[in-house]
């Protein structure tokens, strides 16, 4: 434990506050909720000490003792969302207003037969079977301190269900919103993504803050992928300037199931991203996309993990970065290949944009390979716009920080470019757009 | 149009121009032809404003204004245009969008109206025929994956849509078999006009073939060492340039 004061005992406390309700509920998921918090007790936070968390001090998290929001006070309108990325996107949508479902906004219609799409909190009080045998299953509480808390103090979030072979157009949108308000407050968004075989969906699960309020937002989220299901899912950071997020993905994958997921961070003070992928069938495919925009004093750090469990399995992962400022990174990818993981094919890059003199990455990727028949890559760059690029746009009349913005908004827009479902691209575009113009300066003589 | 007198240039601090004077008059082609080495290129970069050379002394007025001074992006502005010897590769960034962009800076930068996406299409498509370039080429990223002849007649069609006043190619008939040199000459020369001036960089004087130039001169070791007219091309080519070594050490310079 540090020497420092933290917070892990209000947790405790608020797990116990709840005890009462979750004794109301199933007796599997009361289980699974008291292992987690002594988990949490005997983890405690992490500090840089830790392996895991080396370049990542979780201080600003746990020396703020942040507190659950009651449901009656949260609340937000469609009009203060609508800034959000993907808000005006015409798609059945889940919105959770800190923590707590906001059916106001949420919006149902245009779902398949068959499909699920409906708050956890209500799916466990129907004692929807599939949960018992999923829920809290994959990701893993024992060496993660954060999701051990947040398997304890869940209340509520996104679940979809998509049973075998329906094939569903519009994307599935999960939207975690936090206000700030009566700040600091704590949320634990959990989402449970159940892929059914041969089935085919988007789901984009994104996290949007506004105010000034400090909110630490500890989310977690399963994919279960059955064989053949093929998902695309996108992570969309829009949190506030003040915000801490703490996410963990776990995806899970059958053979020849088909998973692609993207990652876009464009805002948040404190970001941490797990992100694990176990190919756990013959010929299963994960493709990991992730870009983040970082600026002024943020801090992110992605972890990823790809395990290839089974033969014949391939991984794509490109992780790309344009820090500004004084922003600091953290990429981490591991690649794990099982003994038995013969004819592996599994290709890994992180690359990064650093604009500013003081802007800072950490890139480290881990190769972990113990089967003898396998074709794995990996590499990472760091670098600056490119200066012939820039004088070459220059030649042509156009401004030097037009030029710059060009530059970064194409090596960005590589990321974009990846997601299937073309009413995404064009919203994260202009969210990229923006985002590159607010942060357009002068350039240094 | 374009003075220039006495201008050194340094990289690194090693001296690459050492003394050069030219004037090149409205509507005039000049070509400078040039062992490899000898500072073409680098003379050609520092006129379109690269910052890696240092001017170390003299001037260049351009309509009479201290070209020097001025940005990249503003001398572009002003009309000069550099076709790159090896043009640089920008990936992500469509030829469309980048050529519009650029041509609508330009034009605003003289108060004229932008050109919409519509307009320039129709634009691109007239000048593409000029060059036979295939129009697939606007859809990809800025000379991407291009072979060397894609990227020289890209250059020329920037060229051609942004209409320079001062049109400066280095060494656009590189690499070039003769189709295709006679294609790009062809676009150079549809180009050429009473308000238009080119300085034309070879190492080659078989392009003079086809752009010929009202005047000729020889850049040897950062200087220009002879001035002529086109003859003085030709005169190169059947003796090479190893007999200007034995004169600039007799001092024999023109
Ligand atoms: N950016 C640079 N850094 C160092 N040396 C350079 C650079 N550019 C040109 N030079 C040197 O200056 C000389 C002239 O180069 P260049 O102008 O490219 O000649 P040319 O185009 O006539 O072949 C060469 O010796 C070359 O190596
Ligand atoms: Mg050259």
């Amino acid at each position: 434990m540090t020497a420092v004061k933290d917070y892990q005992g209000t947790y405790l406390a608020q797990f116990q506050a709840h005890e009462k309700d979750h004794a109301a509920g199933p007796g599997w998921l009361a289980e699974v909720r008291r292992a987690a918090i002594h988990r949490f007790a005997e983890l405690g936070f992490p500090t840089t000490k830790d392996e895991e968390w080396k370049y990542t001090n979780v201080a600003p998290i746990a020396q703020v003792p942040f507190q659950p929001v009651a449901a009656a006070s949260a609340t937000a309108t469609a009009e203060s969302l609508a800034w959000s990325c993907f808000f005006e996107l015409d798609c059945p949508r889940l919105v959770f207003v800190n923590g707590h479902y906001s059916p106001g906004i949420s919006f149902l219609a245009g779902l398949p037969k068959g499909v699920t799409a409906t708050r956890l909190a209500k799916a466990v009080s129907a004692g929807t079977p599939a949960l018992e045998q999923h829920l809290a299953r994959y990701a893993d509480l024992q060496n993660s301190a954060f999701t051990a808390l947040n398997t304890a103090l869940m209340q509520d979030g996104g679940f979809i269900e998509i049973p075998r072979g329906a094939v569903v157009e519009k994307p599935i949108y999960l939207l975690y919103v936090s206000t700030g308000d009566g700040g600091p407050t704590i949320s634990s968004p959990r989402t449970l993504i159940l892929a059914g075989r041969e089935c085919q969906a988007t789901v984009i699960e994104g996290h949007i803050g506004f105010g000034e309020g400090t909110y630490f937002s500890n989310a977690v989220t399963e994919i279960v992928a059955d064989e053949n299901a093929v998902i695309e899912y996108s992570k969309l950071h829009q949190e506030s300037r003040t915000a801490s997020h703490v996410g963990t993905v776990r995806v899970e994958q059958a053979r020849s199931s088909n998973v692609t997921t993207h990652s876009f961070s464009f805002g948040g003070a404190l970001i941490r991203e797990d992100l694990n992928a176990v190919l756990n069938g013959e010929g299963a495919e994960a493709q990991l996309n992730g870009l983040y925009l970082m600026t002024a004093r943020q801090h992110i750090d992605h972890h990823t993990t790809l395990d290839h469990a089974q033969p014949h399995c391939a991984s794509r992962e490109l992780y790309k970065g344009v820090l500004d400022g004084q922003a600091a990174g953290v990429f981490n990818g591991r690649v794990i290949v099982r003994k038995d993981a013969q004819k592996t094919d599994s290709k890994q890059s992180n690359k990064n944009l650093l604009l500013s003199e003081e802007a800072v990455i950490n890139t480290k990727p881990q190769l972990e390979i113990f089967a003898d028949d396998v074709k794995c890559t990996h590499g990472a760059t760091i670098g600056q716009v490119d200066q012939e690029a820039i004088f070459y746009l220059r030649s042509r009349g156009i401004g030097i920080s037009e030029a710059r913005k060009i530059l970064t908004f194409a090596f960005a827009n590589d990321i974009i470019d990846r997601v299937k479902f073309a009413p995404l691209r064009d919203r994260l575009r202009d969210a990229l757009f923006q985002s590159l113009a607010k942060r357009s300066r002068k350039e240094p003589a | 149009m374009l003075t220039i007198k006495n201008l050194h240039a340094s990289t690194n601090s090693k001296e690459i121009l050492r003394g050069i004077d030219l004037e090149v008059g409205l509507g005039e082609v000049h070509a400078i032809m040039g062992p490899n080495g000898s500072g073409k290129s680098t003379l050609a970069q520092v006129l379109a404003g690269r910052e890696v050379y240092e001017v170390t002394d003299g001037e260049v007025l351009y309509d009479g204004q201290n070209l020097l001074d001025l940005s990249p992006e503003d001398r572009a502005r002003a009309g000069i245009f550099l076709a790159f010897q090896y043009p640089v590769e920008i990936p992500g960034v469509s030829n469309t969008y980048f050529l519009r962009s650029a041509l609508n800076t330009i034009r605003k930068s003289q108060g004229l109206t932008e050109i919409d996406a519509m307009d320039f299409l129709a634009l691109a498509r007239k000048k593409l025929k000029v060059l036979d370039m295939d129009e697939a080429l606007m859809n990809r990223s800025v000379n991407e994956g291009f072979s060397g002849g894609e990227k020289k007649r890209n250059e020329i069609f920037q060229m051609a849509i942004l209409e320079p006043r001062l049109a400066i190619q280095d060494e656009t008939d590189s690499g070039l078999d003769i189709d295709a040199l006679k294609e790009v000459a062809h676009g150079v020369n549809s180009l050429r006009g009473p308000e238009r001036s080119m300085i034309v960089v070879t190492h080659y004087q078989r392009l003079l073939n086809y752009i010929v130039p009202d005047f000729v001169h020889v850049l040897y070791n950062g200087r220009i060492v002879k001035s002529g007219k086109k003859e003085l091309a030709l005169e190169l080519e059947s003796k090479g340039y190893g007999w200007l070594e034995e004169e600039v050490a007799a001092g024999h310079t023109a």
